[in-house]
């Protein structure tokens, strides 16, 4: 008989350091930076500003290369010598979904389309696309506002459809910066218990940086960085 | 989904007042394009106009356009009997200024045999002139109609016929009378001048000399052997159809036409910059849009058509504007804007090349956008 075999991690990183600049201007951003976050959690970055949050972040959304250590990505290397800028590019439409602290919605595009557009980018055909995205709408709860413009949406519809477009591609990985930084705390609870909710029916990992304490206790693992260091998850 | 297309839906309004504005611009080189054209065929109107082959014209001069001319009025005669010449008359010209309802009226008057080469080459309207005196064609742009009267010198003449678009390289109108009514205009002195004249003797002073004699040459002859001949003449100088357009291109509207042609680059230089400026804006407004598309995947190929897209639908519609704002008022300029279709090709062409150029420079700053700027406030 054979035993169960422990879960992977989504995402694994391993003495990740970025710096920026040489000499006496040099800024270590990142300082062997290693952990494991798994299908299902929903993890938080802390710290200060300038603690290395959004590097780390940056970083594990593929925009921008570490200056060492070892990344994994849903069981894929990443930044080794094989990989191109489109490489990156492809990983980004297909494993990670971000989602922003101002939404960063397509203004000119209503939110059926601001969905639909990364199923696009993914080759999906228009038509099967808005059929998608608004089906992710309805699950979000904002299928009523799908022909609106994200001018005429609230600060909490515009982030539901910014998850939606978020979550389109199915990606394993969601990386949220400040996702409820603009939202009141009601709003901000029902965001996070969305978040929380997807993970698990969708067997992805979320890890997002916030200063915002009361969504805290929302979290499975909250990492805290400090000078580019990150303490042991609590 | 086409991306630029959405974001032009999204801004129409602004996109339509940038396309206006694009397209007043555009207009305005248009117009310079069409009166840069207009100086050159309104300058090779009046010496096209007789459709010949041969301009006679006094010894050492090149005119009658350039330079003053005189030769005797027998001149003709002489000319008609040269060998390969099929038709010859004669010419004069000179602008008169008259007063016509109240208002001043600047007239180039072309005298000519009727029946002659050297006439009016198209009537519009009304009838050539068959009397021998005080009979006119005018251009329709002097504003005059068929039976209306007018004082040029002491004489009243009635106009009988219309023209139009002729014009001398000033842009003023021509007008045709009798070869005898032109040289008693430009000839005839005042009745005190006349009798001073007489007291000193001098008053027989010969009235009969012309400008120049036209002729057409026969066919399978070379204007070029005929001139030839008449040069043999040491008191005149030939000229062929094609030397007098030369001389009138190169000498007598050059500098006026390399002004305006100066002036059209100069519009165009800043046309360009302007349109790069607008491009270059309209892509620097949506960087954060940008990142954020690169950011959640998007393709180099996608944000650079979006781009060139726009850039290229604001030129066709920027122009398409300009040039029917121009077609519609050129008739109202006051002097003769000329739209060539290759000039209008040519233009839309660079409009093109400039959009796509400018376009490269919004294209590279879009490329050059870190998709984590989509990142943080």
């Amino acid at each position: 008989m054979t035993e169960p075999r422990a879960p992977q991690p989504l995402v694994r990183i391993r003495n990740v350091s970025k710096h920026f600049g040489e000499g006496e201007t040099r800024i270590d951003a990142l300082r062997a930076v290693s952990l494991d976050v798994f299908p299902g959690q929903v993890v938080a970055l802390l710290g200060p500003s300038g603690s290395g949050k959004t590097t780390l972040l940056n970083a594990i959304g593929c925009i921008l290369e570490p200056s060492g250590g070892s990344m994994e990505l849903d069981g894929d290397v990443v930044y080794d010598e094989r990989w191109l800028r489109s490489d990156l590019r492809r990983l980004r439409l297909d494993k990670i979904g971000f989602i922003f602290q101002f939404h960063n919605l397509l203004p000119f595009l209503n939110a059926t389309d601001n969905v639909a557009i990364v199923l696009n980018l993914a080759g999906l055909g228009g038509g099967e696309a808005r059929k998608r995205a608004v089906d992710l709408l309805d699950y979000l709860e904002v299928g009523n506002r799908r022909n609106a413009f994200p001018a005429k949406l609230s600060g909490g519809e515009a982030q539901r459809v910014a998850i939606a477009r978020a979550l389109a591609n199915r990606p394993r990985i969601i990386l949220a910066d400040e996702p409820t930084a603009a939202l009141d705390s009601k709003r901000a609870g029902i965001v996070m218990d969305l978040l929380r909710k997807l993970a698990v029916e969708q067997e992805a990992a979320i890890i997002a940086v916030t200063h915002d304490e009361k969504i805290f206790d929302r979290f499975d693992r909250i990492f805290q960085l400090r000078d580019g260091r990150l303490d042991t998850g609590s | 989904m086409n991306l630029a297309y959405r974001d032009v839906r999204h801004k129409l309004g602004r996109f339509l007042l940038t396309c206006a504005g694009l397209g007043l611009l555009l207009g305005v080189v248009l117009a310079m394009i069409g009166i840069y054209r207009g100086l050159v065929v309104d300058a090779l109107t009046i010496a096209r106009a007789p459709g010949i082959d041969l301009w006679v014209v006094e010894s050492g001069t090149r005119g009658p356009f350039a330079e003053a001319s005189r030769i005797p009025g027998d001149t003709r005669e002489a000319i008609t009997r040269v060998g390969g010449v099929a038709a010859a008359g004669s010419l004069t010209y000179q602008t008169v200024e008259a007063e016509h309802q109240t208002r001043k009226l600047r007239l180039y008057v072309i005298g000519y045999e009727p029946g002659r080469p050297g006439g009016p080459p198209r009537l519009i309207a009304g009838r050539g002139i068959v009397r021998s005196h005080h009979e006119l064609v005018a251009d329709r742009s002097t504003g005059l109609g068929i039976g209306d009267r007018i004082a040029l010198g002491r004489n009243t003449f009635s106009v009988v016929g219309l023209t139009e678009h002729q014009v001398n390289s000033g842009g003023d109108p021509a007008a045709y009378v009798t070869l005898l009514d032109a040289q008693k205009l430009q000839f005839d002195l005042a009745p005190p001048a006349y009798r001073v004249q007489l007291a000193r003797g001098t008053g027989t002073a010969i009235r009969d000399t012309v400008n120049a004699v036209v002729a057409r040459v026969q066919p399978n002859v070379a204007p070029d052997s005929v001139a030839e001949s008449i040069r043999r003449w040491k008191h005149l100088a030939a000229i062929t159809q094609e030397g007098q357009e030369a001389i009138l291109t190169g000498s007598l509207v050059d500098r006026a036409r390399r002004q305006i042609g100066l002036f059209t680059s100069l519009l165009l230089v800043v046309s360009a910059v302007i349109i790069a400026l607008i491009i270059y804006t309209m892509t620097m407004e949506k960087l954060k849009q940008i990142a954020t598309l690169k950011l959640i995947g998007a393709p180099d190929r996608t944000i650079i058509g979006m781009i060139v897209q726009q850039a290229l639908a604001l030129g066709f519609i920027g122009f398409a504007i300009g040039a029917t704002l121009i077609s519609a008022t050129k008739d109202y300029f006051p002097r003769r804007v000329v739209l060539e279709a290759d000039n209008m090709l040519v233009l839309a062409g660079i409009v093109f090349l400039v959009c796509l150029l400018s376009s490269g420079l919004g294209v590279r700053a879009a490329l050059r956008v870190d998709p984590a700027t989509a990142l943080g406030g």
